[in-house]
């Protein structure tokens, strides 16, 4: 969705929750989409996968064993084994970790400096706002992976390294979205009315218009996390993510590319880890935007 | 109108301007003495001084920059630290085959999502449209490089029908060349396909419940002419759109693509690139692809504004 459809969106998502029927609406919202339920359920037990993962694995994800290398699915190892004996079921729910870690934080990092550009851009208008909004051009004109592999390149591999690249990568989207959302909100007569009252900047950003694009910005995050989460795995697959042995689905997936003929199951669990993560986030998301957003699609 | 287009090629000229001081900063900070890296890895201390004297590297930044620039107006991007070739060769070979396979992708995204998006607009809430929404939900969530190792998995390695890897050139071979390029393009054109189906979708929707159709419906035109004579032309304004915003996102996808499927073009040379560290090469790429993407944009916007007069006249209607 584009960030100026978005806006619009938003406006007309403004009409004042009525407090004490907000939950039972988002019960009747969430029976009527059993799809989305399902998704934030497999989302959870995600989280619960990577909260836990040192007793759900049952094996140590690092363990390499001669005798097991490259052997198929079997009950000791439901996943079969990698090509230097260790369980890919391990290492795939250790997996989970690292990416939910890629996925929340690189967008809680665009968000943090995405939305105050945004916000400042499209409150004082004028030259900063121009400033600002040249700079996300030329920022937004660097394809998203293109440029985080050019940042990665800058400050060298490793997850957080990949984390922050992601997370600058989907900033210039946040600035975007939140200033065009900033401009719609601030021409409401309630801005205005509050700022007659005597309301500083300060207190008309964060008391009146802030909490009327926090739900558009939420939409937005279910949207990028998926993304963000297969782009650290490409970033990865492509040796600039997380290095080996550290357990990522992309590294795993690197590897298995060489044993295609031999260990096709090395190939399946991550990419189906990584396909199901973030078939439930978008599915998950679809609700939560229907739920935030009265427009009917 | 006029006044629009002055003003959108202003912003873009700012944009190129900022985007080459960006890149010429960014490849300045890569961990490294590029003077070293020129001068190859048995020369000595005074070797390396030479190299850095003979191309500038001990002066002030901004002096550096502006020679760059000044070069890169002119068509020099430098050459290559490995093969000493010029970048603008380089990217000349490698760029035809990156757009063979946008084109080719491009295809097939528009061949699959735009019908979808339509049956599922106008079938709506019936099984076409669940099936639909479905399948663009799936396309965009699978990992496209996932998607490509599956696709090796089952057509090459299991029943053998098409090659794994590597790329003929199309004069030399259409057929050999269709046969390396079809799972490729494949792979980049569903994550397309499914962010063109929904935008189909959701504009189709939001047309079929304008005053026009239901005007048109009354005056009793069958429902197939209405679909096509009426509908679909006006739903299509805002898919071009997202196509040219999709460029970006086509670009990144070609970068892992080739690299799975072993095919050399301009994808796999940024990634070559900075894995070799051949800095006027990086710089050269990088440099290309966000102006080729700052030019398309304006494209987009301009037959936008074409496209739907509203815009043009109204002038203000475009945020930032």
């Amino acid at each position: 969705m584009s960030p100026s459809a978005t806006a619009s969106t938003a406006l007309q998502a403004q009409a004042p929750p009525r407090e004490p029927r907000r939950l039972p609406r988002a019960w009747r919202q969430a029976r009527r989409r059993p799809a989305s339920v399902v998704g934030a359920a497999i989302v959870l037990l995600f989280v619960a996968t990577a909260i836990g993962a040192p007793w759900i694995a049952g094996a140590d994800p690092m363990q390499t064993d001669w005798k097991l290398v490259r052997k198929a699915p079997s009950l000791a190892h439901p996943f079969g084994t990698d090509d230097l004996g260790r369980d890919t079921f391990a290492r795939v729910v250790w997996g989970t970790r690292i990416s939910m870690q890629a996925g929340v934080f690189s967008i809680v990092l665009a968000i943090a400096v995405g939305v105050p550009l945004g916000l400042v851009a499209g409150f004082y208008r004028g030259a900063l706002d121009q400033t600002i909004m040249r700079l996300t051009d030329a920022w937004l004109a660097f394809p998203f992976l293109i440029l985080a592999i050019g940042l990665v390149t800058i400050m060298g591999p490793s997850l957080t390294n990949a984390t922050v690249a992601i997370g600058l990568g989907a900033t210039p989207t946040y600035i975007r979205l939140t200033r065009g959302l900033v401009l719609a909100t601030a021409a409401e007569d309630y801005v205005q009315g509050a700022r007659a009252l005597g309301a500083g900047d300060l207190r008309l950003m964060s008391r009146h218009v802030l909490p009327n694009i926090v739900s558009s910005l939420m939409v937005q995050a279910t949207i990028s996390i998926p993304i963000a989460i297969i782009a650290e795995a490409v970033l990865s697959f492509l040796g600039l993510g997380v290095q080996p042995p550290a357990p990522s689905w992309g590294t795993m997936l690197n590897t298995a590319q060489q044993f295609l003929e031999t260990a096709p199951w090395m190939a399946w669990w991550p990419g189906l880890a990584i396909f199901s993560l973030t078939l439930s986030f978008n599915l998950a998301g679809d609700g939560l935007r229907d739920l935030l957003d009265p427009r009917d699609y | 109108m006029l006044d629009f287009l002055v003003q959108r090629a202003a912003i873009s000229v700012v944009t190129l301007f900022v985007i080459s001081m960006v890149v010429f900063t960014g490849v300045r900070m890569i961990p490294g003495d590029p003077a070293r890296v020129l001068a190859g890895t048995d020369a000595d201390a005074a070797g390396v001084e030479a190299i850095r004297e003979k191309y500038g590297l001990g002066d002030p930044i901004p002096l550096q920059y502006l020679r760059w620039v000044a070069l890169a107006l002119r068509g020099d991007l430098g050459h290559s630290i490995r093969t000493h070739e010029s970048v603008i060769h380089v990217v000349g070979m490698k760029l035809p085959i990156t757009i063979e396979l946008a084109f080719l992708s491009l295809l097939i995204a528009v061949g699959i999502a735009i019908p979808a998006g339509v049956l599922a607009a106008v079938r709506r809430n019936t099984i076409w449209d669940v099936l639909a929404s479905g399948a663009s939900l799936g396309g965009v969530s699978i990992p496209n490089f996932w998607l490509g190792i599956m696709l090796i998995l089952f057509f090459s390695v299991q029943l053998g029908w098409l090659p794994a890897s590597g790329f003929v050139p199309i004069w030399e071979s259409p057929l050999d060349n269709l046969k390396r390029m079809i799972m490729p393009a494949f792979v980049l054109g569903t994550a397309l396909a499914a962010v063109l189906m929904r935008q189909t979708r959701n504009s189709m929707i939001e047309v079929m419940s304008a005053d026009y159709i239901r005007t048109a419906y009354s005056k009793g035109l069958a429902g197939r002419v209405v679909v096509f004579r009426h509908a679909i032309r006006n739903s299509l304004i805002p898919v071009v759109t997202i196509l040219g915003l999709q460029m970006g996102a086509l670009m990144s996808g070609a970068v892992v693509t080739e690299q799975i499927f072993v095919v050399p073009g301009f994808g796999r040379l940024i990634v070559e690139s900075v894995f070799t560290r051949d800095y006027p090469l990086v710089q050269g790429v990088v440099l290309i692809t966000a102006s080729s993407y700052v030019l398309i944009n304006l494209l987009v916007d301009v037959s936008y504004s074409l496209l739907n007069p509203r815009i043009r006249i109204g002038g203000t209607a475009r945020e930032s």
